[in-house]
């Protein structure tokens, strides 16, 4: 279990023009689940606070990136084992999600979004009537 | 075939008499292995022959831990987590242990797309570069990042010595 709970460094898969402050970008590690209703997204932002965190929408793209305040700048290591940096990740929604009712939600450093699916494509039980 | 019978250290009713399917058994040597290991990993970096910027965690949660004249600082990532799910505690003046269980979300039935983030209990134990006081340690947990202050024993901290001219 444990490799899979560490944070893993983006490789340079990251919107560089949006770097300004941390010199290195994590890639939040998520969970997505669907359900009848919406897809539900819960993704690791340990550090980020409400105020600090930017969730878009837009063309079928979801975007999430989470600034971290460096807090360790004079500080000299005896362990140094994870890094501190800023969060990015996006993801491409191929379902229709109805924008206007998405929701978010940041608790101790996870983040919950839901994302309602459009009227238009969720499943419908479709009444057969006798002929 | 002598190895197939014996090598069995899961469920084995050959070892079960003398406590070894006890899963604590296996985590605390799994965890000595990892402790030896990152401490050769150290040595190393210390002598300037690794080249990595910092040490992978060799269990969860990755830590970090600095100090300063009065105070040991343990810092981990601890995303999802309470401050009441979490057991931490001091032992023998200087062994931190850190103890809990990270629960997967409470989801209806649906299809899981990803699932990158792990669950479950997870301990973990250091010897900290000195001894502390441990009635007065302090821990908080702020947006999924848990910070521990250990503040030192008298004994361990730095004394500016007298030195008399002749």
């Amino acid at each position: 279990m444990a490799r899979d709970l560490m944070k893993r460094e983006t490789n340079g898969n990251v919107a560089v023009a949006e770097r300004t402050r941390n010199a290195v970008t994590y890639t939040p590690r998520f969970d997505i689940v669907e359900t009848e209703g919406e897809l539900v997204l819960y993704g690791d932002l340990p550090g980020v606070s409400k105020d600090n965190l930017d969730v878009r929408f837009e063309n079928g793209q979801l975007t999430i990136q989470g600034t971290v305040e460096p807090r360790h700048a004079d500080h000299e290591f005896l362990y140094g084992e994870y890094g501190i940096g800023d969060f990015y990740r996006s993801f491409s929604i191929s379902e229709d999600i109805d924008a206007e009712k998405i929701s978010a939600e940041l608790h101790n450093g996870v983040l919950t979004l839901h994302l309602p699916k459009a009227e238009a494509v969720r499943p419908r039980k479709i009444a057969v009537k006798a002929g | 075939m002598v190895m197939n019978t014996l090598w069995r250290p899961f469920g084995s009713s050959v070892l079960e008499p003398f406590g070894f399917s006890d899963p604590t058994w296996l985590a605390d040597s799994l965890a000595e292995m990892n402790r030896l290991s990152a401490e050769m990993d150290r040595m190393f970096r210390r002598f300037g022959l690794s080249d990595r910027p910092e040490l992978p965690a060799v269990a969860y949660p990755a830590l970090d831990l600095w100090q300063d004249d009065n105070c040991v600082y343990v810092e981990a990532e601890l995303p999802g987590m309470d401050i009441g799910d979490l057991e931490i505690y001091v032992t023998g003046g200087d062994q931190l242990t850190i103890r809990g269980e990270r629960k997967p979300p409470a989801v209806e039935k649906g299809t899981w797309h990803r699932q990158e983030r792990g669950y479950g209990q997870f301990s973990r134990l250091l010897t900290l570069p000195c001894p502390v006081k441990t009635d007065e340690v302090e821990a908080h947990l702020k947006d999924g990042v848990l910070t521990i202050t250990l503040p030192k024993c008298d004994a361990a901290k730095p004394r500016r010595l007298a030195i008399k001219a002749e």
